[in-house]
């Protein structure tokens, strides 16, 4: 992308007048010195904030990681919300609109985040619906059942959980904020899906198969939501010097493993990988191979939802122009209004 | 040309006693929209007990790029911090 130096609106405390200084219009000493500065302060562990001069690159690959972020939480509403409707509890209705309205939450913190950068929420917008930004693959695969809402809790989120608490300290400021209050949030989603399993695990034959029959199809996407593995992880070198990673994928992935072998047993189900056996001498859990092929075709769109998640997008944001548009003309009314009356009492005071 | 609405700052109130702090930002149309909207966004597990929105265009930052000759004129005056004098042993209550 272009590298924007000065955010479009003045954001988060941060901005307000000018711009940081990009590199652009500046000479090679002064642009060296700030290079320096920039690496001082991440070798240092502090944060870089959003008017703080930083590389063009890592600009961009923060705005890419963000966005993508962001827009996974909200792609990620869908699943999910196909079973508000049917679920089977008043009980369980109310935690998962809760749980959605917090995925929600979670893409506006991340898109606040992003534009702190210079991009802007239309523009974000833009770019999902145009597919040229992505969002997590996991959200490609469909919930056929009610047991799934439980499996995405437990290991959709649970795996989202292991990639991201070490992202609260991730040397962007606005991002590492937003992810504390993501990850403060998170914890509940994990457990209702849990708590949700166990219910099924607990009740008829008919039940248990159901939930057995989600695990076996969720696990291995959510073992591929760490993304490629180390040597083939095109950005992750850069990401880790800059310290906007803190962990490779496969240590993070193996991190996932080793907590949820456990959480099957207590659940009395199985993970669907023969492979899967305690190392004692690596002390960690050994697990099959990961088929990237399924990966990279769902990430090139041919995944089973692709383009339905999509569509469902640009028609919900199509049907709500009309809000939106309503929303800003009364806003214009009332500024107009008030701003009429300020006048005519202004008038009437004067002799 | 962009439709984005406005951008507002958000600062919460998490109890009383306590300043407002800085949350986040949000868009919306006008402040009573940016004021529904920080609830819905930033106090659904009632983190807060009052709100501020306010617009981020109307924010005036220090520059970052100014840092050192900006906070300069505090950084050489120690004298201003108790730690600074010196306070004979067994003298207590000082």
């Amino acid at each position: 992308m272009t590298p924007v130096t000065s955010p479009p609106h003045g954001h988060a405390a941060a901005a307000g007048a000018n711009g940081a200084p990009g590199a652009d219009g500046l000479d090679p000493e002064a642009v060296s010195a700030f290079q320096a500065a920039f690496d001082t302060a991440v070798a240092a562990d502090e944060r870089i904030e959003p008017r703080d001069w930083m590389p063009d690159a890592y600009r961009s690959t923060l705005v890419r990681q963000i966005a993508q972020h962001a827009h996974s939480e909200i792609i990620g509403m869908q699943p999910e919300a196909n079973w508000i409707a049917r679920a089977p509890s008043l009980r369980r209705k109310a935690i998962l609109m809760a749980k959605v309205q917090d995925e929600a939450g979670h893409g506006l913190y991340l898109y606040g985040a992003a534009e702190t950068l210079g991009t802007s929420r239309e523009e974000l917008l833009d770019k999902l619906h145009a597919g040229r930004q992505k969002y997590s693959s996991i959200f490609n695969y469909p919930t056929l059942t009610w047991a799934d809402v439980g499996a995405i809790g437990w290991l959709v989120d649970g795996a989202a959980i292991t990639n991201q608490v070490p992202l609260c300290r991730c040397s962007y400021g606005p991002y590492a904020r937003a992810m504390v209050r993501i990850c403060k949030e998170e914890s509940f989603h994990q457990r209702q899906g849990y708590e949700l399993l166990l219910a099924l695990t607990r009740g008829t034959e008919a039940q248990r198969a159901m939930a057995q029959d989600a695990v076996d199809r969720w696990w291995w996407p959510s073992l591929m939501m760490f993304g490629p593995p180390d040597d083939e992880s095109a950005h992750s070198a850069q990401s880790m010097a800059w310290k906007i990673k803190r962990h490779s994928n496969d240590e993070l992935r193996q991190r996932f493993v080793d907590i949820c072998v456990p959480q099957a047993e207590a659940l009395g189900l199985t993970l669907p990988d023969p492979d899967l056996r305690w190392n004692e001498e690596r002390g960690h859990w050994d697990f099959g191979a990961i088929d990237w092929r399924e990966f990279r075709e769902v990430l090139k769109g041919n995944g089973p939802c692709n383009e339905q998640r999509l569509e469902q997008r640009r028609r919900a944001h199509e049907n709500g122009a009309w809000v939106r548009e309503a929303a800003a003309a009364h806003a214009a009314k009332q500024s107009a209004r008030a701003s009429q009356d300020g006048a005519s009492r202004t008038a009437r005071s004067e002799p | 040309m962009s439709t984005d609405w406005p951008l507002w700052e958000v600062f919460v109130r998490s109890r009383r006693g306590l300043s407002h702090t800085h949350a986040g930002s949000l868009h919306a149309p006008d402040a009573q929209m940016a004021l529904r909207n920080a609830r819905d966004l930033f106090t659904r597990r009632s983190e807060g007990v009052s709100l501020w929105v306010v617009p981020s265009s109307e924010i005036t930052a220090s520059s970052p790029d100014e840092k050192d000759p900006f906070f300069e004129p505090a950084a050489d005056k120690a004298y201003r911090h108790p730690t600074f004098y010196e306070v004979p042993e067994g003298v207590r209550n000082l």
